[in-house]
């Protein structure tokens, strides 16, 4: 039985306490809405490739703080490099997940480098986080959600998800807001004078 | 007149917390300067456009970030600088010039004389240095005008500054 996305995001963020979300386009960034807008959670609406590195400057930024990146499979491809800069980094406090459902889901779900084989999992660990690892099962992301907000990291998963296309779930698109909302419920009332 | 040793001091008084860089030579002295300094976290990027989700993130989170690159680097970051244009993030960026003044590489021509529509068209506001005596006030006005309002701003230290002449040159560096 395959992963559902929207179950494995609303696992992931149950009871997320002070973590600190950067959502990469597409898919995933609607899966995070669906689990409940948070102002904590930044969702990209663009800069394909950017998501990862956007969670690396946060979590260097916020070193007390627990900060996930959620990322589709294709948005993490177009920034591999990203994956050996935070293997030079090593933040203990930043996990990069890929929901994986081998397609490009906004453009007409064509397959993903990960459908012929890619194995992201693999790639992370060779880059030097401290862990990399496959999920398939909800057992498997129970086990994850713990170590995002307890382990030593930097940690990374490629979780094995459903090809379907679920209902829209769709976040604030201003980008201004986005960026206001997440630095005020961080940072307090004072950040919008920084 | 050394202009990294200045520029380094504008960056660390200003408070830069985080300087993302691909290795340069133009930006050799700048970088060491910055990975020596413990207020600053120096994170080398395999491309460019890393640097602009660095330096979102940095901010969301609360730091301030300058990108060292050469003028072939800003080729790298267009798309990603959209989200800095729609989002308002403040960011510096200090771009040694190539393909400019005296190049002797065909290749790098194109993109050098490139460089500042592509930065003024993505919204970043650009100021020229031609001598070494005005980078580093030309840093603290960009950084002033990046943080005041909430936008982009390049500095590129021209060629004549750099005064790569050759490869011989280039590789002594």
């Amino acid at each position: 039985m395959s992963l559902q996305r929207r179950d494995v995001v609303q696992a992931l963020l149950a009871d997320r306490g002070a973590l600190l979300v950067v959502a990469g386009l597409g898919s995933t960034a609607w899966d995070c809405t669906a689990a409940g807008d948070d102002a904590l959670t930044f969702p990209m609406w663009g800069a394909m490739g950017s998501a990862a590195m956007t969670g690396l400057g946060l979590a260097l930024a916020q070193p007390a703080r627990r900060v996930l990146v959620l990322t589709g499979d294709g948005e993490m491809l177009m920034g591999l490099g990203s994956l050996a800069t935070i293997g030079v980094q090593q933040p203990a406090n930043l996990s990069v997940v890929v929901i994986d459902n081998e397609r490009y889901g906004e453009t007409g779900m064509q397959a993903t480098h990960t459908a012929h084989g890619v194995d992201l999992a693999t790639m992370a660990r060779a880059a030097g986080f401290a862990s990399g690892v496959l999920v398939r099962d909800m057992a498997g992301v129970a086990a994850l959600r713990q170590g995002v907000h307890k382990a030593a990291g930097p940690h990374f998963a490629q979780i094995k998800v459903a090809a379907q296309k679920v209902p829209l779930a769709l976040p604030p698109r201003d980008g201004t807001l986005l960026k206001n909302r997440f630095r005020q419920a961080l940072l307090g009332e004072d950040a919008a004078r920084q | 007149m050394d202009w990294p040793l200045a520029t380094h001091q504008v960056l660390a008084r200003l408070g830069f917390g985080v300087v993302g860089f691909v290795p340069d030579a133009g930006h050799k002295r700048l970088i060491e300067l910055c990975q020596a300094d413990t207020r600053m976290r120096a994170v080398v990027m395999t491309t460019e456009e890393e640097g602009i989700g660095l330096a979102t993130g940095a901010w969301l989170g609360g730091a301030k970030t300058v990108l060292l690159m050469q003028s072939s680097g800003v080729g790298n970051i267009v798309n990603a600088l959209g989200m800095v244009r729609e989002c308002r993030i403040p960011l510096v960026i200090i771009v040694t010039m190539r393909g400019e003044y005296g190049e002797f590489n065909p290749w790098q021509v194109p993109m050098g004389q490139a460089t500042a529509p592509v930065l003024r068209a993505m919204g970043a506001v650009v100021q020229q240095a031609n001598a070494a005596a005005e980078v580093a006030a030309h840093v603290e006005a960009a950084a002033r005008l990046a943080f005041g309002s909430y936008c982009a701003a390049a500095v590129l230290v021209s060629q004549r500054v750099i005064g790569i002449k050759n490869f011989q040159e280039q590789a002594a560096q």
